[in-house]
């Protein structure tokens, strides 16, 4: 087993509508920054890991270096839906670990204010006979029909079926989720929104797909994050301010869904996030209570309900008592987007899983201004992809 | 969508493959034989055991709600709002709306007991029914 990978560099764009810049400047923005801020250049990175998820192209990660520097290294373009980021970044760590290379890059960057609603599936216009189309032989669009494809619907769906399965759960709970991230964000000036509502607002607002409604979602919007990870080799080469301010990754866990009872119907983001937790404390040696900071998944409010479970922030079955303790506010036990989350902070896909750990590394090191955690040294970052896929990184700081 | 309980039209299709119109309406899902395990597309193999061997079975039509969501904002031409919901049929879980009842959250109810229906989603140019499911309250 190789030593530590550590994170010396991390930069996000602010979050929101930049209609002037496409993915390349945004990407490239991150790029420089987290270069920047890592005291490095293009000329010392062994590998670069680049997440785009709807642009289109199959090399952001070389669009990219065109702008950056074209140096000959090798360039992963990474598509895992939601956890693109984190995926970019497992990338990263694995190479450091595995001893090809000591410096790696990882990138996501996503054009999607003014996306609208995402949805899953779609079917070409019907023609005037019904004829019978994929897997399941449909002769017209099944969005609709047969329940629902888009993303609001499957995560309200996801929320109450926890609800049904433990109870406690209201669509009032479910907003007073909402209400606690859209508070957290307006501390945040990278966030797209910093707007804090009241919780009649938020329950008063469009409703979308009950009970998620507008600001229940998460905002779309552009944005890219950009991280550089080193070996432990690489880092005692750094100037003692770099090794200072480095931020140890303690655990780098990617999983996908195992297959469980109805998971093709209603997808399962639970077990794989279970399991990835699992991986991610047992690799860091870490414990959900050693925890000073938390940037999980909040696509939905529905979403973060179930995911303080299966973080194990709480004992199974125990979110809504946990979230109605109020440790999930930025003063309780275990605060949770403390950033505003996908909610308010904003939801560039493939940004996301990096934007999450810069988040964190941010407390890490003392340097998060009006938001800071106080004390922070240990952190968790979770995202999720629907398909599935989940990638969960705990971050510390360092001790030199 | 008319809700009107299967009935027997001249020409029709399913919406789907997995929806049998012919006697009682119902659904069936290719099982794994080695395993059990139940799917509703065609399949090139079992997720859960790696067989590569179905057969045919039938899905009880009654069946009670395990998780929905009101959709009140959709893709262009879906109309809302309507009910979408995860329903426990015998073991087997089944994705459909739930229909015959008001789209809101007083009338539909986690655990509510419900039963197949079939509805007609419209005729084509050449005058063939496509028939489409959901489900309904059986109380």
């Amino acid at each position: 087993m190789a030593g530590n990978v550590w994170i010396v560099g991390i930069h996000m764009t602010k979050f929101g509508r930049h209609p002037t810049l496409d993915t390349v400047d945004l990407g490239t923005e991150a790029i420089r920054g987290a270069l920047a801020d890592a005291g490095l250049r293009m000329r010392d990175v062994g590998l670069l890991a680049a997440g785009n998820l709807m642009g289109g192209g199959g090399s952001f990660g070389q669009r990219l270096q065109k702008q950056v520097g074209q140096t000959g290294i090798p360039v992963f373009n990474v598509a895992n839906a939601c956890a693109t980021g984190a995926t970019a970044l497992r990338v990263a760590v694995m190479a450091i670990r595995a001893g090809e290379t000591e410096v790696g890059l990882a990138v996501g960057a996503e054009k999607l204010s003014g996306a609208g609603l995402l949805a899953g599936g779609t079917r070409a216009e019907e023609g005037d006979r019904w004829s019978r189309e994929g897997r399941y032989g449909a002769v017209a669009a099944l969005d609709g029909r047969v329940g629902t494809e888009t993303m609001p619907g499957v995560f309200a769906q996801i929320g109450m079926e926890y609800g049904h399965r433990y109870g406690g759960t209201s669509f009032e709970l479910f907003a007073r989720i909402s209400e606690k991230n859209h508070a957290h964000s307006t501390l945040n000036p990278l966030a797209a929104y910093q707007k804090r509502f009241t919780l009649k607002q938020i329950m008063n607002d469009v409703m979308i797909a009950y009970p998620n409604t507008r600001p229940m979602c998460s905002a779309n919007c552009d944005g890219g994050a950009a991280v550089v990870v080193v070996s432990d080799s690489k880092l005692r080469t750094l100037p003692i301010e770099q090794q200072r301010r480095a931020v140890k990754i303690s655990a780098s866990v990617l999983t996908s869904d195992p297959w469980q009872d109805g998971c093709q119907i209603l997808p399962d983001i639970n077990t794989l996030t279970r399991a990835a937790a699992e991986q991610a404390y047992e690799q860091a040696g870490v414990d959900p209570e050693d925890l000073d900071l938390v940037e999980l998944h909040d696509c939905f409010a529905t979403a973060e309900l179930v995911h303080y479970d299966n973080l194990k922030l709480c004992p199974q079955g125990g979110a809504v008592d946990f979230f109605n303790s109020g440790a999930t506010w930025r003063d309780g036990t275990t605060p949770v987007n403390v950033s505003g989350g996908l909610e308010s902070k904003g939801h560039p896909i493939a940004a996301t899983g990096i934007a999450n750990v810069w988040e964190v590394v941010t407390h890490l090191r003392g340097e998060a201004g009006h938001r800071q955690i106080t004390d922070a040294r240990v952190g968790l970052a979770h995202v999720i992809g629907l398909g599935n896929a989940c990638g969960v990184h705990i971050l510390e700081k360092a001790v030199a | 969508m008319a809700w009107c309980g299967g009935r027997v039209s001249a020409h029709r299709v399913p919406l789907v493959d997995y929806l049998i119109l012919e006697g009682e309406p119902h659904l069936v899902a290719h099982e794994c034989l080695a395993c059990g395990a139940r799917y509703f597309d065609r399949r090139n193999g079992c997720a859960a055991c790696e067989g590569a061997e179905f057969r045919d079975v039938d899905v009880a039509t009654e069946g009670e709600l395990r998780a929905f969501t009101i959709v009140s904002s959709a893709a262009a031409g879906v109309p809302v709002p309507f009910v979408a919901g995860v329903i426990d049929c015998g073991g087997t879980a089944v994705r459909g709306n739930v229909v015959n009842i008001p789209a809101d959250p007083e009338h539909v109810v986690l655990g509510m007991k419900v039963r197949l229906t079939t509805g007609s989603i419209g005729t084509d140019a050449a005058g063939v029914e496509a028939v489409g499911y959901g489900f309904e309250p059986a109380d």
